[in-house]
């Protein structure tokens, strides 16, 4: 795909980098050449996601510099007690495992949705939901654990109030995210089973024939998921 | 990864039977199928592994100091490079998608940067009004 269509609708060898870029973009048809508008629209709805995580993670830091009082050391808050003695962070280590594994299979379902393996493709998606939901358990237990130990959003009884106010608000929102990609790989994973890519059968909501670049649509979502999840895992837990 | 295809004209270097339709959209209109080896990603899911172990051990091994901070970050960035290009295939697409989404989320640095200014300024004038931490 080294060409670019020209405004008068030649097609000439497509420069190479920068030039490239412009010729693309400056193309006056369609900025991005090869790929569908589904891919397109995800990608662009997963950069303004990037911003709302973003600005997450940019108002936790400024709670966290700009507090008099010390930041509970989440090393400790997040230790759980395995065979008499206090593990760091294991829970969210197992997490960050479950979220990468789910990738791993998600990543492979794509694989097997373009050759046409409708059933290795439904099974992997079905795996990287039940791993997702197995997140989102962990993730509840973690929530559980800590309201009970007297975390709020509003204090806790290790330091700086924001602690609460961020950890809720961070990972309520991923947990979320992980809802709503469980509940679509389950749909995804039902008309795969189903051939509705294969039959051309039009979907319930959108009455359009869909296709197997929808598995990997869907795959975007879950991989940023797990790129969200990289983030936070990085400046919320170990920081 | 130069088995690694990612074409919709057919040509693929890949074994089992596949039963592409080639979009008849014209040449310079044809969408890409990405396809690459299972091995690759598991590979890239092997990485991930290790690098998610690795800044595991440096909370358990306790490390401080910018040492920590510096770790963090690279096991950070290598995470997230490899998910971004190899799990959701960034490495192979054109350049004018992976540079219209790579390139404005560099932006929030600039976000970062000012509100580091903002919130050494809150905690100055915190310290000079309240004093030290309760």
């Amino acid at each position: 795909m080294a060409e670019t269509l020209t405004h008068i609708g030649r097609t000439e060898p497509r420069p190479a980098g920068l030039q490239g870029i412009a010729a693309d973009w400056s193309s006056d048809q369609r900025a991005f050449k090869n790929v569908s508008w589904g891919k397109a629209m995800m990608w662009i709805f997963l950069l303004s996601d990037t911003f709302i995580f973003g600005c997450f993670l940019l108002s936790y830091m400024t709670a966290r510099i700009s507090t008099r009082v010390p930041w509970p050391n989440p090393s400790e808050v997040f230790a759980l007690r395995i065979g008499g003695s206090d593990i760091p962070l294991i829970l969210i280590a197992i997490m960050t495992f479950v979220l990468i594994s789910s990738s791993g299979t998600m990543a492979m379902a794509v694989n097997f949705g373009y050759r046409r393996d409708r059933r290795k493709t439904a099974i992997l998606m079905l795996l990287t939901a039940a791993l997702g939901a197995t997140f989102v358990g962990m993730q509840a237990f973690e929530w559980t654990k800590l309201i009970t130990e007297g975390v709020r959003p509003w204090g806790n009884p290790w330091g700086a109030a924001q602690f609460g106010s961020s950890f809720f608000m961070i990972t309520g929102f991923h947990g979320t995210h992980v809802t709503i990609g469980v509940i679509f790989l389950i749909i995804v994973a039902r008309k795969v089973w189903r051939g509705d890519f294969d039959t051309g059968r039009r979907g319930f909501f959108t009455s359009r024939t869909g296709r197997y670049e929808n598995v990997e649509i869907m795959g975007l979502y879950w991989h940023f998921v797990d790129l969200v999840w990289v983030f936070i895992f990085a400046f919320f837990y170990l920081w | 990864m130069a088995e690694a295809t990612a074409n919709g004209l057919g040509q693929h270097a890949l074994d089992v039977g596949h039963a592409h339709e080639v979009p008849a959209t014209g040449i310079s209109h044809a969408e890409v199928h990405q396809e690459h080896p299972i091995k690759l990603y598991l590979v890239v899911w092997a990485w991930l592994f290790i690098l998610s172990t690795c800044s595991y051990l440096v909370d358990y091994f306790g490390l401080h100091g910018y040492l920590r901070w510096s770790l963090i970050l690279i096991f950070m960035i290598l995470k997230a490079g490899l998910i971004v290009a190899v799990f959701m295939h960034m490495a192979w697409e054109r350049l004018a998608l992976t540079y219209a989404i790579i390139l404005p989320p560099i932006l929030v640095l600039v976000f970062v940067t000012m509100m580091v200014f903002e919130a050494d300024y809150t905690l100055f004038t915190r310290l000079a009004f309240f004093g030290a931490g309760p």
